[in-house]
């Protein structure tokens, strides 16, 4: 059975209709990227998962429940945690107190998220908006951890970062896969890293999911017509 | 530069400090003039809670330090007359006990600012400000037409309420009263800052869709630190009508709610003891300027104009290397 599953969803920003009907789903252990150009969905997509947008129309189930009407901070309760484009970390709010903030008992603690990014321990008294990018990054995985998500979703988490610190990024994520064996959304465009951890892709077109398959299907005709690569 | 800690203590120090030297120089008029400035840094750090901690722009956190204020006024002036409150269903007499005013003051205080809090959380920006205000003015008329207590007069308290162990019409005994309810205040302020409670409500400041994603109910938060804010300021209230001995409409005032938000904008919106340091540099601007002229206010504005732009973190953050987030 599914952990998330997204069934025809269509959602709209006032007048201006994004989805046209997102099918997705996302089991126990799973990773599952969500794929697509730019403007086609994705950053949406997600926002309706975690309930920052209501859908119009379509179901979303999380761990046996129906989100619909849900405000986001139930949501998130119930096991979705979201590390958001850009980050967006607490940035008058020391390291230490970041993750404070965003605490909730179960096996993620400091100890782990500090074992997982040795960098946020030794950052720990520093303000959230003095680290660099990367930092940044670690501290958006590592707060959302903290809740102890039962899926985890990622949306853009190494774009502008320089590459060195990106393989750290999906080093560190391969690692929440293999060893934790968390559920994971992740929305990315690296294909090269996706295909080391990724079960399943799932494209959007024009807001609506067009074609889904395992990492080793995507093949050159379905990058070129959907992705532009 | 300076670190937060070594000036809050500096300026909590130099509060009791005066006090202590116009005792010396048989001056109680100076003594009156501190504690006046530590109860009114109590309704500052009450307010600073909300404002700079929670980005909660209340104009209207009079209406708390009135209620705080008619809750002295009114028990007080009923044991004067030794008439009870009310008769029937059950009998509520008055008191002139400080530790039970303070209570009434505090409960009081905490159920007006649930009511306001959770019809003016549901906006936000100019529009919160704009509810709170009114609710302000509300009862501001509603305390002018009230001719029970005093209407527009206001009503007069003969003597001031008792505190076990104290003569509290000695005027450095009442300051160190009051001096030791701003350092309980600020402990417990300083400790919600740094719960999680405190610091999920910073985090909501900055950004309140991350906090929602990450399981904060950011309406419920809110109330929350309103309330308590509230209540910090209608304690305030009770212990600045004890002070003067007199309860007025004033209390309830728009005038009211800018004086207390100019502490903390003089002082440093979300530092500890910004309110404290504000509301001490009000009282001495007062005293100094209102000697010079009446039109005072001119100079405090232009000196006010210069904190904001020249020291955005106000005198505390002024002097101290440590940023905060800044309401607004």
């Amino acid at each position: 059975m599914s952990l998330l599953s997204l069934n025809g969803i269509t959602a709209s920003y006032g007048a201006s209709q994004a989805l046209f009907g997102v099918d997705l789903s996302v089991a126990e252990g799973e990773v599952v990227a969500l794929m697509g150009r730019n403007g086609m969905g994705k950053s949406t997509t997600i926002k309706v998962i975690c309930r920052l947008l209501q859908n119009t129309q379509g179901e979303v189930q999380f761990a046996g429940q129906n989100l619909a009407g849900m405000p986001a901070h139930r949501a998130a309760k119930l096991g979705l945690g979201l590390v958001p484009e850009g980050r967006r970390c607490f940035t008058n709010l020391t390291v230490r107190e970041n993750l404070h903030a965003s605490a909730r008992p179960g096996a993620w603690d400091f100890a782990r998220v500090h074992g997982l990014f040795p960098r946020l321990e030794e950052r720990g008294d520093q303000l959230a908006g003095s680290l660099s990018g990367g930092e940044q990054q670690m501290l958006a995985i590592g707060r959302a951890l903290m809740t102890n998500p039962r899926l985890l979703i990622l949306d853009e988490a190494t774009e502008g970062l320089a590459p060195v610190v990106r393989q750290e990024i999906w080093a560190a994520i391969a690692r929440l896969k293999g060893d934790a064996g968390l559920s994971i959304l992740v929305v990315d465009k690296t294909i090269s890293e996706l295909r080391r951890i990724a079960d399943r892709v799932v494209i959007l077109e024009r807001g609506k999911s067009v074609w889904t398959g395992g990492m080793d299907d995507l093949s050159g005709p379905v990058k070129d017509q959907y992705l532009g690569v | 530069m300076l670190p937060e800690r070594m000036i809050n203590l500096l300026i909590l120090g130099l509060l009791l400090a005066v006090p202590l030297v116009a005792l010396a120089m048989d001056e109680p008029f100076i003594i009156t003039l501190a504690t006046k400035a530590a109860v009114l840094a109590v309704a500052g750090v009450g307010l600073n809670l909300a404002l700079g901690q929670g980005g909660l722009v209340s104009f209207g956190h009079a209406a708390y330090f009135g209620v705080g204020g008619y809750a002295m006024g009114i028990l007080a002036s009923h044991a004067q007359s030794y008439t009870p409150l009310m008769e029937a269903p059950f009998l509520i007499e008055g008191t002139k006990s400080m530790l039970v005013i303070w209570l009434v003051a505090i409960v009081a205080s905490a159920l007006v600012a649930l009511l306001v809090g959770a019809l003016s959380l549901r906006t936000s920006g100019v529009y919160f400000i704009m509810v709170t205000l009114a609710f302000g003015q509300m009862l501001y008329y509603f305390a002018i037409s009230w001719p029970a207590y005093g209407g527009e007069d206001g009503l007069s308290i003969y003597v001031r309420n008792g505190f076990p162990g104290l003569n509290t019409l000695d005027p450095i005994q009442f300051f160190g009263l009051c001096f030791a309810v701003l350092l309980i205040v600020l402990f417990v302020v300083n400790l919600l800052n740094k719960s999680p409670f405190g610091l999920a409500l910073n985090g909501a400041h900055q950004n309140e869709e991350r906090a929602r994603t990450v399981g904060i109910n950011v309406y419920r938060l809110r109330l929350t630190a309103f309330v308590i804010s509230g209540a910090i300021t209608g304690l305030a209230g009770a212990l600045f009508a004890d002070l003067n001995r007199f309860v007025s409409p004033t209390m309830f005032s728009w005038q009211t709610s800018g004086e207390i938000m100019v502490f903390i904008i003089l002082g440093g919106v979300a530092r500890l003891c910004g309110p404290v340091a504000g509301a001490a540099v009000y009282i001495l601007l007062e005293h100094v300027l209102g000697g010079l002229s009446e039109y005072w206010h001119i100079y405090l504005g232009a000196i006010l104009l210069f904190v904001v732009l020249f020291a955005k973190g106000g005198l505390v953050g002024g002097l101290s290397r440590r940023e905060v987030h800044h309401a607004g």
